[in-house]
């Protein structure tokens, strides 16, 4: 088959079922449907679940949209209703255990009901606009200085530098080589700072819903200003907004965080919702070493004790835990509730968390404190 | 794109199934059907998983299949090409300037290059296997080094020129994914994300790593385990894990212990976190009567 020859019909399904992936946020690259055409015809194919698990290998979607994609094929290759196709995010969302057993709750008809009620607050949040000064000028300050400001740490990456304690052999011995052998001067490596992870946990619950939005903004303005943020919200489920977060557009970052976190404005088990984050080692890990901040009340239903044992072992794990709360007012705020009183002896810095200027400037604070 | 559906008379996912069978490693059809197009296509392989579901033991498996050897390249942070690739005898290169007096001598060839792993793979792409292990632990610039050599199978070093490989080499990278990896990384791959494997199948890996372990054993082991999987705790067992229960329980069984017992006695192979031993302690007996019944 010359290169410029249309492809034989009979692969002509396989070769289709690539845009639409691409159409359904796939990101799939010509290579890839290459590799997919071949896998097919090595694997023979001796029924669709070959060309299924071809697909599979080869497109690669990530494992937490394997749902989306099976639905994706049943309905190209079988003709099947793709009704759950948004469900995208599956394993990014974790549902907070009402009790010890963890019951799945049944695929519920409220969910339709849900997803309705998100788009109505994509809607919302879009339309709604900034007030004058206040918010925005903290959010455009945070932009401009938190490569500057927020805490470093040191690299385990050496770079060439004028002094340091480890001498750049390879470098040293080519000045070397040029002057018959003689070493006249050493090179040297230096580790260099980098910044650490940060991991912000926003309460979106029924309390919290005032501040809900413009939370989510200074998440996305954190996001775009330094690398390794990591952003979740909860209430009664715990969801990873990080990869909305990462998208340049606030009004559009906020419309899909809006679409995939679903309870807003519920309740809160905040214990409940720590304690799920820590238990997928792959989002406990973005606590180790972090700058982690949780914006939230504390008003909690749940189980106080619960409560100080998942926030112990989160302070345990990050650089330093910051508790924003609306409650926090002046400089000589106490805890009264229950729970932060609770939390208040795991907590580095219980402060203000009322307003997105008073936010910031914590934040920006942070950078001349030092680890607990 | 040079594909091979016939690798040392592995010709289906089936046969490296068999195969890999022989190693003693269970493969699912997933992973066998992955790992065949890898091999075939003469991709990398890059296996996603959480931590324990035997994703290093894959590698490890294959190359044994293959009849390679393993070179093992662990990630860390600030990982370099010093370190992954080659690097200079640097006291050997100054001894040599200094002996060599008034001849000329070229320092930069062979006698003084140090092999790392990648470099080793790319020498002998017939007769090795090149583990790129915990990827994700590794820091972005190491990455984009990375997608480079997994591109084109070549290296260039300033002071020798391009090496590259006769064949394509086989690579398998794994990532526990503590974070996300680069897209353009995945693509360039055969992906396939190792799941916890289902308790027939477990018990069954259970059975053939550990020496001695019967199987109502294996069975309720395996039953222990996946209770304890689906509980919030920070270090979930993995398959070593549940291995090493069976193996540590049969051992004090056979030392007097009774059944229950030998399993709650010997629960620290299996749940190594002071706060998830606390966290499910009261619950822990009748887990594993229920397990075991």
């Amino acid at each position: 088959m010359s290169e410029f020859d249309p492809p034989p019909r009979a692969v002509r399904p396989f070769i289709d079922f690539v845009p639409l992936m691409r159409a359904n946020g796939f990101a799939v690259a010509p290579e890839q449907t290459t590799a997919f055409l071949s896998a097919i015809s090595l694997l023979g194919p001796r029924d669709l679940e070959d060309v299924r698990r071809a697909g599979l290998a080869t497109l690669a979607p990530p494992p937490e949209r394997h749902a989306a994609y099976r639905a994706l094929f049943d309905m190209h290759f079988l003709g099947a209703e793709g009704d759950d196709l948004d469900e995208g995010e599956e394993e990014d969302v974790v549902r907070v255990q009402e009790d010890r057993r963890g019951m799945d709750e049944p695929a519920s008809a409220d969910e339709s009901n849900e997803s309705g009620e998100a788009a109505t607050r994509a809607e919302a949040l879009v339309e709604r606009r900034f007030g004058p000064g206040g918010a925005g000028e903290a959010l455009r300050r945070l932009s401009r200085e938190a490569s500057r400001r927020l805490p470093k740490r040191l690299s385990y990456r050496r770079w060439r530098a004028r002094r340091g304690v480890v001498v750049d052999l390879r470098r040293t011995l080519r000045d070397a080589a040029r002057n018959d052998g003689e070493v006249i001067k050493l090179s040297h490596l230096k580790r260099r700072m980098r910044l650490r992870r940060l991991l912000v946990l926003i309460d979106v619950s029924g309390s919290m819903k005032a501040r809900t939005e413009d939370n989510l903004r200074l998440a996305h303005a954190l996001t775009q200003a330094i690398p390794r943020v990591e952003a979740f919200t909860f209430g009664t489920r715990l969801t990873r907004v990080t990869r909305p977060m990462r998208l340049k557009r606030r009004e559009q970052a906020l419309a899909v965080a809006a679409h995939i976190v679903s309870d807003w404005d519920g309740g809160t088990r905040i214990g409940d919702a720590l304690k799920a984050f820590l238990a997928v080692p792959r989002f406990a890990s973005y606590a180790r070493g972090a700058i982690t901040l949780i914006i939230s009340d504390g008003l909690e239903r749940g189980d106080p004790a619960a409560l100080a044992d998942a926030v112990g072992r989160l302070s345990r794990g990050a650089w330093r835990l910051s508790w924003l709360t609306p409650l926090a007012i002046g400089r000589d705020f106490r805890p009264r509730t229950e729970a932060l009183i609770a939390v208040s002896r795991f907590v580095d810095d219980m402060v203000d968390g009322g307003s997105t200027p008073a936010i910031v400037d914590h934040i920006l604070a942070l950078g001349r404190r030092r680890a607990t | 794109m040079a594909v091979r559906g016939n690798i040392v008379g592995i010709d289906s996912p089936e046969a490296l199934e068999k195969a890999l069978r022989s190693a003693y490693y269970l493969a699912d059809e997933g992973l066998a059907t992955a790992a065949y197009l890898a091999l075939a296509l003469g991709k990398p392989l890059l296996l996603e998983g959480s931590p324990g579901v035997g994703k290093t033991e894959a590698a490890k498996a294959i190359a044994a299949v293959l009849a390679r050897r393993l070179i093992r390249l662990q990630c860390y942070e600030g990982i370099d090409a010093s370190a992954a690739l080659y690097e200079w005898n640097y006291p050997r290169q100054m001894l040599a300037i200094r002996q060599a007096g008034e001849q000329t001598i070229d320092i930069y060839s062979e006698p003084f290059l140090i092999e790392r792993p990648m470099l080793a793979a790319l020498r002998s792409p017939d007769s090795t296997v090149l583990l790129i292990d915990e990827i994700d632990r590794s820091d972005q610039e190491f990455e984009a080094f990375l997608l480079e050599f997994l591109s084109d199978f070549q290296i260039s070093i300033p002071e020798r020129g391009t090496v590259s490989a006769v064949e394509r080499p086989v690579v398998v990278l794994t990532s526990n994914r503590t974070r996300d990896l680069h897209e353009a990384l995945r693509r360039r791959c055969v992906y396939h994300w190792i799941d916890y494997p289902t308790p027939e199948r477990e018990a069954r890996i259970v059975m053939a790593r550990a020496s001695s372990v019967a199987e109502a054993t294996a069975r309720a082991v395996v039953a222990a385990v996946g209770k304890l999987r689906r509980e919030p705790l920070s270090k979930a067992p993995g398959i070593a894990e549940a291995v090493d229960w069976a193996e540590a329980a049969t051992l004090l069984n056979r030392g007097g212990a009774r059944w229950p017992e030998a399993f709650r006695r010997s629960i620290g192979v299996a749940l190594k976190d002071e706060e998830d031993l606390t966290y499910v302690s009261g619950r822990l007996d009748a887990m594993i009567a229920e397990s075991v019944a």
